[in-house]
């Protein structure tokens, strides 16, 4: 049997298609494998992996920023540009137009994933997928709640918003627009396995959205008539803190149903 | 070494139709199962369930006589699965894919022992093209990489031979033969007709 294997090797080694897998004799015995940990090692290529493949398709990067540059701009026109009137309003418009920024870039969280078969395996793989998904989220706020958080001081300046409250706006944004990944990817889980499930995730996600809106803006509101902020960005970090203790199961949960259906 | 996938009354059910009932099998090393049978009689339903994706049956599944539930990472640790979907990311290279594939098994791996996998599947000369410009063929040989690259026991395989050249099948086929002379065990849905071989059992479904 080896010196059959052994001889048909060297007819294919020459083969211009040069798969040549078997020819390497010979093979070691195969080993059962005790599970061994190795975590953070998955999580950390996890983060990369994503980082550099939206880094690569910037246009998803770039899309939720520049929706929300456009939707700001509308009102102004739209309503008055009357700034007295426009500072009333500011906080509640930045923050609602950076949660529907955040809400259109989620569709995508694991949409690809699920299309080309990686989902499959990072289902597969000997690890929390919990801690996995965790991961892909931490890369989806990195690379859009954060970039709308920075934006959102300078679009701040068009709605006339009054100086002082830039940096409790980009920092209420900044710890908002994380829950919002982590409670949206619940939902973009669920809807992953359908044809259009962006509606469905709009629909879903959104009503959960109400809490963390309304602190959020309550911070910015809080800062321009002078009154003390800590409370909200207090609340605002609490949501964060019980999003990332439970989101990360629910997601994992999700992803299972999806992948069963 | 040793190693034992039992399955127990396994009975599986889709959209009120009936797919398989009553289905007890026992894979063990040094064994290339073949799954056979028409098209929607279940076959990619049954690897799924037998590679635990799928938790939508009845009856029991065992690894090395422990209750798949108690077993999953151990299981897990152990399988190597690859889907109809070959899960390449197209806008990586084939280096980083599968690096990628190599991280989530908790270990880091060389880059040197990533090239050797790439040559030994005819990748030689494309590591650093990004996955989507690459044939199908070749996106399916970056999966077949794995096999060399992260060496598990259990391999299952979802129709393996998809886009692949006759002589990559040849090939493949060979591949298969000697991990399961090895001791490993492979299961296996395919349309092509597998050379026949000691180690080759056939299950029919449907």
């Amino acid at each position: 049997m080896h010196s059959s294997l052994q001889g048909s090797s060297h007819s294919s080694s020459d083969s211009p298609s040069g798969y040549r897998q078997a020819t390497r004799m010979p093979a070691p015995s195969v080993t059962l494998r005790v599970h061994k940990g190795g975590l953070m090692v998955a999580v950390k290529a996890t983060l990369m992996r994503d980082v550099t493949l939206l880094i690569r398709r910037r246009g998803e990067v770039l899309n939720p920023l520049v929706f929300f540059a456009l939707v700001i701009t509308l009102f102004p026109i739209a309503i008055s540009p009357d700034p007295e009137l426009l500072a009333v309003i500011a906080p509640g418009l930045l923050w609602v137009a950076a949660l529907l920024a955040a809400l259109l870039s989620l569709d995508s969280l694991f949409r690809s994933d699920y299309d080309d078969g990686s989902l499959e395996q990072l289902l597969l793989a000997p690890q929390p997928l919990a801690a996995l998904s965790l991961a892909k989220v931490a890369v989806h706020w990195l690379l859009t709640g954060l970039p709308l958080a920075l934006m959102a001081p300078l679009l701040g300046i068009m709605l006339a918003l009054p100086a002082g409250s830039y940096a409790v706006l980009a920092l209420s944004l900044a710890l908002g627009t994380a829950s919002l990944s982590l409670i949206g990817a619940i939902g973009a889980a669920l809807t992953v396995g359908l044809a259009r499930g962006g509606v469905l995730l709009s629909l879903l996600v959104l009503p959960l959205y109400i809490p963390v809106l309304i602190f959020g803006a309550g911070a910015v509101q809080a800062a321009i008539v002078g009154d003390g902020v800590s409370a909200h960005l207090a609340i605002l970090g609490a949501l964060l803190a019980a999003a990332l203790m439970l989101a990360p199961w629910a997601i994992a949960a999700s992803l299972r149903i999806s992948i069963n259906g | 070494m040793s190693l034992c996938l039992q399955a127990r009354q396994l009975s599986c059910e889709r959209d009120d139709r009936s797919l398989f009932k009553g289905l007890d099998l026992d894979i063990r090393s040094g064994e290339i199962v073949r799954i056979e049978g028409p098209n929607g009689s279940g076959k990619t339903t049954l690897l799924k369930i037998l590679s635990g994706q799928l938790r939508d049956y009845q009856g029991e599944l065992f690894w090395n006589g422990v209750a798949m539930r108690d077993a999953q990472e151990q299981f897990l640790a152990n399988l190597l699965y690859l889907g109809h979907a070959p899960g390449i990311k197209s806008g990586l290279s084939a280096l980083e894919n599968l690096a990628w594939y190599q991280s989530l098994s908790g270990e880091s791996g060389s880059e040197s022992e990533r090239l050797d996998a790439l040559e030994s599947v005819g990748l030689a000369g494309f590591e650093d093209v990004p996955a989507g410009q690459l044939s199908a063929g070749q996106q399916r040989r970056i999966a077949l990489a794995r096999l060399t690259l992260t060496p598990r026991a259990l391999w299952v395989l979802d129709e393996p031979f998809t886009a692949i050249d006759r002589q990559g099948v040849a090939d493949l086929e060979r591949q298969l033969v000697v991990h399961a002379e090895a001791g490993g065990c492979v299961l296996v849905t395919t349309h092509h007709e597998l050379t026949a071989s000691p180690l080759l059992r056939r299950i029919a479904l449907g």
